[in-house]
Parts: structure tokens; C-alpha cells; sequence
């Protein structure tokens, strides 16, 4: 199985390098953008075939390692 | 005094630290790999700054689980002195010895600087030998510096004086001017509520010796070995 995995910055918490890029974006005439958060994209491969256990042992390791549940959160999806 | 030193994965700042305890205050120091399990007869602990891991996923979040933090932690739990030195303190947090988290710098960059910071607490085992509001010039060396927690873990901070240093001005004022990276608070130090483990953003081992320019960071280090003194056994911990 394919674990897809999405770690952003909760909402709230400050994102200066979204701010940046959000400048950069405007400055560029896309005057239409807002908001931007910057996060990160995570892909493995996962030798488990039973989607079940398989999201369990995702969200372990997003919990546990793969996101700082104090300022991030995370999704994930099971192909 | 037996200080250990824990080395990761690129740590860089652990033979500074070193130098301070072995050659400018004559304890006995040991480099510990982190790869170590047990650590034995140490009275204080030491994370260096650096780089553990490149700093990848996020700073200090893989050497959190280096085979030595389990020692570590143990040594922490029983009391024992652990000091953490920028990339130190952002593993102290990322093992949640010390709450909250860090994020990177406001303005994005790496900050390589002398700051000011005022001594908020001086009646820890880190700042016994300062007095209360003393400024301290200590340099800084880093990306993700700016210090985050939730309001209510804050305000329990505030009530039980976990706030140890405070980024300032050379006066001692503490404003948002004088906060290089947009840290919650103009926190630049914290102790756990025990008061046994300090995490600190500033290099105070960087400036021990008058050679140096600068000697403010000498009273952390001297302010350690007079509780060290105090507090008297040395312990011995880990599964080995």
C-alpha cells in the first residue's frame, strides 16, 4: 500500500515563509492569492495490505514522528 | 564534577562545551555517542548545539530518538542536570522534556548574532550565580529559534517561573526590537516545572573566556557546578 501523507502548520500559528511567498505572488500580478501555508509532502511505501491496519499504523507514525502535533497537523491517504 | 557531553550525528558545538567544563572550569568531561545506552556517574548532562541529522524533518525531531535519549530521559526524571544549547533545546522539546515547540525564525533567515538577554530567573540551578534582571550578551546561531506554546502552557510557564532568559536590550528591556526571531514571549530560556532541565537558544559557551571578548556565558556553566555542589551524588542510569 501507498501512504500519502500532508504535514501543514496548524492554523494560527504563524507562517512567515507563507507570508513570503504570498508577496512573491502578488508581486508577480497575482493579485488573487491568500492565505498561503507552506507544508510537507511525505510518500511511502507500506508493506501492509489490510487498509485498517494500515491507517493505524500511518497515523502512529505521524503522531509519533513524521509531525510535531504541537504546531502541525497532519492527513494522510491509503492507495 | 563528571559532566557528559551527548554527541549526535552532527552535533558541532560539543567540543566547545567540552572546552568549558574540562579546560576552563577543571571538572571531568565525557563525549557520549549517541548511540550509548547507559550512562554512568554523570552529574550533569549536556545537549550541544549543531546541526543532529541535518537538521531534517524538523530540528532535533530524529535525535529525540537517538538510543541515548532513553538514558537521557531517565537521568532527567530522577533529577538529574540536563542543559540543552540551541539544537539542544530544540531536542528537549521535540522528547518533550521541556514543553512546546519551535518554529522557524520570523523574518526566515539564520540569525548568527549577539543578542541580550535578561536572567528572568535566578534562582535555577542554571542562574543561581546571577542576579536577579542581569543582562547577559550571549551569541546566537540560528534558523528555528522562534519559541512556541500554546496560551495555557504559557501562562503556567509565567506562574511557575519556567521563563529563564528573555531576549533584551543591552538595558535590559524586553521588546519586541530586541527579539531576534519572533519568539513567543522573548523567550530565550526555559526550565521544566522541576527546575532540572534548561533548554537555551543563546551559545552561552561561546563566550567563557575574557580571549573570547566576552565572558556572560561563564555564569551558566559556574551557576551548574555550584548546584551540582549542593545537591551532592552523582547517579548512574540506563539499561546498559
Amino acid at each position: 500500500m501507498k501512504a500519502k501523507i500532508h504535514v501543514t502548520l496548524k492554523q494560527g500559528i504563524l507562517d512567515p515563509q507563507g507570508k513570503a511567498i504570498e508577496h512573491a505572488l502578488d508581486s508577480l500580478g497575482f493579485k488573487n492569492a491568500a492565505n498561503v501555508r507552506v507544508g510537507k509532502y511525505m510518500e511511502l511505501d507500506l508493506k501492509e495490505s489490510d487498509k485498517a491496519k494500515a491507517e493505524v499504523e500511518v497515523k502512529q507514525m505521524c503522531e509519533k514522528l513524521l509531525a510535531n502535533t504541537i504546531i502541525e497537523e497532519y492527513r494522510y491517504e491509503l492507495q | 564534577m563528571k559532566i557528559g557531553v551527548v554527541v549526535f550525528p552532527e552535533s558541532n558545538c560539543d567540543h566547545d562545551c567540552e572546552h568549558v567544563f574540562k579546560n576552563v572550569l577543571g571538572q571531568h568531561v565525557e563525549m557520549i555517542w549517541h548511540k550509548e545506552t547507559l550512562l554512568k556517574g554523570l552529574d550533569a548532562i549536556v545537549l550541544p548545539g549543531g546541526f543532529s541529522y541535518g537538521d531534517y524533518l524538523r530540528t532535533g525531531a530524529i535525535a529525540r530518538f537517538s538510543p541515548v535519549m532513553g538514558a537521557v530521559k531517565e537521568f532527567a526524571k530522577s533529577g538529574g542536570m540536563v542543559i540543552g544549547i540551541c539544537n539542544g533545546f530544540q531536542i528537549l522539546l521535540e522528547a518533550g522534556l521541556l514543553p512546546g515547540a519551535m518554529l522557524r525564525n520570523e523574518s526566515l533567515n539564520f540569525i548568527c548574532k549577539d543578542v541580550h538577554v535578561k536572567v528572568e530567573n535566578a534562582a535555577t540551578a542554571f542562574t543561581g550565580s546571577c542576579e536577579s534582571g542581569q543582562v547577559l550578551k550571549l551569541p546566537i546561531a540560528h534558523a528555528d529559534g522562534n519559541y512556541y506554546t500554546d496560551p495555557v502552557t504559557l501562562a503556567a510557564m509565567q506562574a511557575n517561573a519556567q521563563i529563564v532568559l528573555r531576549y533584551c536590550t543591552p538595558e535590559g528591556r524586553v521588546t519586541p526590537e530586541a527579539n531576534p526571531n519572533g519568539s513567543l514571549d522573548n523567550i530565550a530560556g526555559i526550565i521544566n516545572p522541576e527546575g532540572n532541565v534548561l533548554g537555551m537558544m543563546p551559545h552561552p559557551e561561546r563566550c567563557v573566556e575574557e580571549m573570547l571578548g566576552n565572558e556572560d556565558g561563564r555564569v551558566i556553566f559556574v551557576s551548574m557546578l555550584e548546584a551540582l555542589k549542593k545537591a551532592g551524588q552523582p547517579k548512574m542510569v540506563g539499561a546498559g
